[in-house]
């Protein structure tokens, strides 16, 4: 089955610059006759490409608000983060009652879940005797990062389910048990600061596990922004530490305790996860990465700056009670779906092959100027070289090599044109008995 | 049968630098697709290797010859030498100076580590003659 993508390319929009192909964490990304291609093995919907586009030609594809009409009972799911983006405008209550405005029937905040989830954490790492540490599979860019190029890790992701999962779960029941209706008829939508969290509800996992739709917060910031001053107030069920999860070290505060690393923005993510599989890291107990500056707050379909977002967001549940109450969550809830590797990056699945377009890669690169420019529409002279063995490029796309190449071609052609035919060669200047016409 | 050879040149107490070699070796093993276990021993092996160059060493270099059965990692250095290496085997023994000691390195740990990783380990060295530390792992 195909894997489905949330970032796209708006073609029309694409100038064929290369900044996205120089940001990409997975180098996913090639300009191939002036437009940039997204390689879909490899995209882990990070959205670091839709933030750094000038054009704004890189696009999260997600549902909007006409996606509720299938279902008779809707509702939503905020992230942590979204009501940050509102915040220092309105209360928490009034941030929740223009979200519902918008046409759902309740409201289930994911800080609510992440507080079981963070709860569950914490007994899992009490009862934890394995590979240090546990990394957390909140992030879905993270978790996708470590799929494409950190696969021996994946052993290593906290085998618990996503707040985000878990509020839809809980919502849906919630909602069968409010109104009567069958599962079908209860619709859950997360409202998503990201394009990773889109993609990851979208993949066929053969049973309905996450949300059943995802609002990208950018397609209904105007109309929340609009609604809070005239929107009824909705309570909010969940506590401060639940709240948290909406910037980098909030998740860690909330399992409390014990040796615990954050780290956010996607690079930095890299550098961890290089030490981790290095075998570093072994005194830390667990790690919360967010691939986004700041955690969700910074996320690449937000609209306000993460920091600012961050501080209003720790304002804003600062009336709140600590932790929310006691859910009932059996184990079964709390259950992830294993995550396997997409060694997407190898070069050939046979071992002999893989490793004579290795050489040819290495020697490849060898001959190229190392100057990682982009203009050949590779992210770096190595991802060229790889392009090249693999058959996608040629070594004339490097501007430098075909210039070289011109160059050799010019002192050739001028060689030639010295060597004229005899029977063309014009007689030499000077000649004493050539005729002097008047003179 | 396809064969790869890396060298990396290794300079004596270049700690920003150090680990650069191991690091590319661990990338290509990877792209190639060897087993995460084969590609975690090698670059345990060459990152240790590649230290003790750093650490130990005038300067140096660190090769990696890779075909589908076997990788052999192998450092090559000037430099002082090891005038005892069933000594420098034990675990926590250790020549390196006390300010290296002090930066967190040196803890005697290396030979011993690569050894764990390696299905075959081979030292030459001796006292002013520099150190050559041949390391085999097999695809298996």
């Amino acid at each position: 089955m195909g894997y489905f993508h949330s970032v796209r390319l708006e073609e029309d929009k694409c100038k064929g610059c290369t900044n996205c192909i120089k940001h990409c964490p997975t180098e996913a990304i090639r300009v191939r006759e002036g437009k940039a291609r997204i390689i879909q093995e490899r995209c882990i919907d990070c959205g670091e490409c839709i933030r750094i586009c000038p054009n704004h030609a890189k696009i999260a594809v997600g549902d909007d608000l006409t996606a509720l009409a299938a279902y008779r009972y809707r509702i939503a799911l905020p992230a942590p983060a979204v009501v940050s983006q509102f915040a220092g405008q309105a209360k928490l209550e009034h941030i929740l009652g223009a979200l519902k405005a918008l046409g759902f029937d309740a409201i289930y905040e994911v800080a609510l879940a992440a507080e079981m989830v963070a709860r569950a954490t914490r007994r899992y790492l009490d009862n934890y005797g394995g590979k240090r540490p546990l990394i957390s599979p909140a992030c879905p860019a993270v978790v996708g990062l470590i799929q494409v190029r950190f696969p021996s890790l994946v052993e290593q992701i906290l085998p618990l389910v996503t707040p985000v999962d878990l509020a839809a779960r809980l919502a849906r029941l919630e909602g069968m048990k409010a109104t009567g209706l069958p599962l079908e008829a209860v619709g859950t939508f997360f409202i998503s600061p990201c394009p990773a969290k889109i993609t990851a509800a979208r993949q066929p996992q053969g049973k309905r596990v996450g949300p059943d739709g995802v609002i990208p917060l950018a397609t209904v910031y105007g109309d929340i922004l609009k609604g809070l001053s005239s929107a009824l107030p909705y309570p909010s069920r969940a506590g401060a530490t639940g709240y948290g999860w909406g910037h980098s070290g909030g998740e860690n505060a909330s399992i409390g305790g014990r040796r615990l690393l954050e780290v956010d923005g996607i690079h930095h993510v890299i550098e961890v996860l290089t030490r981790i599989e290095a075998g570093d890291f072994q005194d830390i107990e667990y790690i919360e990465a967010q691939a986004c500056p700041g955690g969700c707050v910074g996320g690449a379909l937000m609209v306000q700056n993460p920091y600012l977002a961050k501080l209003e967001l720790r304002q804003l549940v600062r009336d709140l009670p600590s932790r929310s109450m006691d859910l009932p969550v059996t184990e079964k809830d709390l259950r992830a779906e294993p995550v396997y590797p997409r060694p997407a990056l190898q070069l050939d699945d046979d071992l002999a092959t893989a490793i004579e377009k290795m050489r040819r890669l290495e020697a490849t690169q060898a001959m190229l100027p190392g100057l990682d420019c982009g203009s050949c529409g590779s992210p770096s002279c190595r991802a060229l070289a790889e392009d090249i063995v693999q058959g996608e490029a040629q070594d004339t796309d490097c501007v430098f090599v075909l210039r070289e190449r011109v160059r050799v071609l010019a002192e050739e052609v001028v060689e030639l044109a010295r060597k004229l035919p005899p029977s063309m060669a014009r007689p030499e200047r000077g000649d004493e008995d050539a005729p002097s016409g008047n003179r | 049968m396809p064969s790869l050879k890396l060298s990396f040149p290794v300079r004596a107490r270049d700690f920003l630098a150090g680990g650069n070699g191991a690091a590319h070796i661990r990338q290509v093993l990877q792209q190639v697709g060897f087993p995460p276990e084969i590609i975690r021993r090698a670059a345990i092996a060459a990152y240790e290797a590649e230290m003790n160059i750093i650490i130990h060493s005038y300067g140096g270099e660190l090769k990696a010859h890779i075909t589908p059965g076997a990788i052999t990692i192998t450092a090559v250095d000037d430099g002082p030498g090891i005038p005892d290496i069933e000594l420098a085997m034990q675990e926590g023994y250790s020549t390196a100076p006390r300010e290296i000691q002090e930066m967190g390195f040196g803890a005697g740990m290396g030979l011993p580590n690569i050894r764990r990783c390696a299905d075959e380990l081979e030292i030459k060295s001796g006292a002013g003659q520099g150190t050559t530390v041949n390391i085999i792992i097999y695809n298996r």
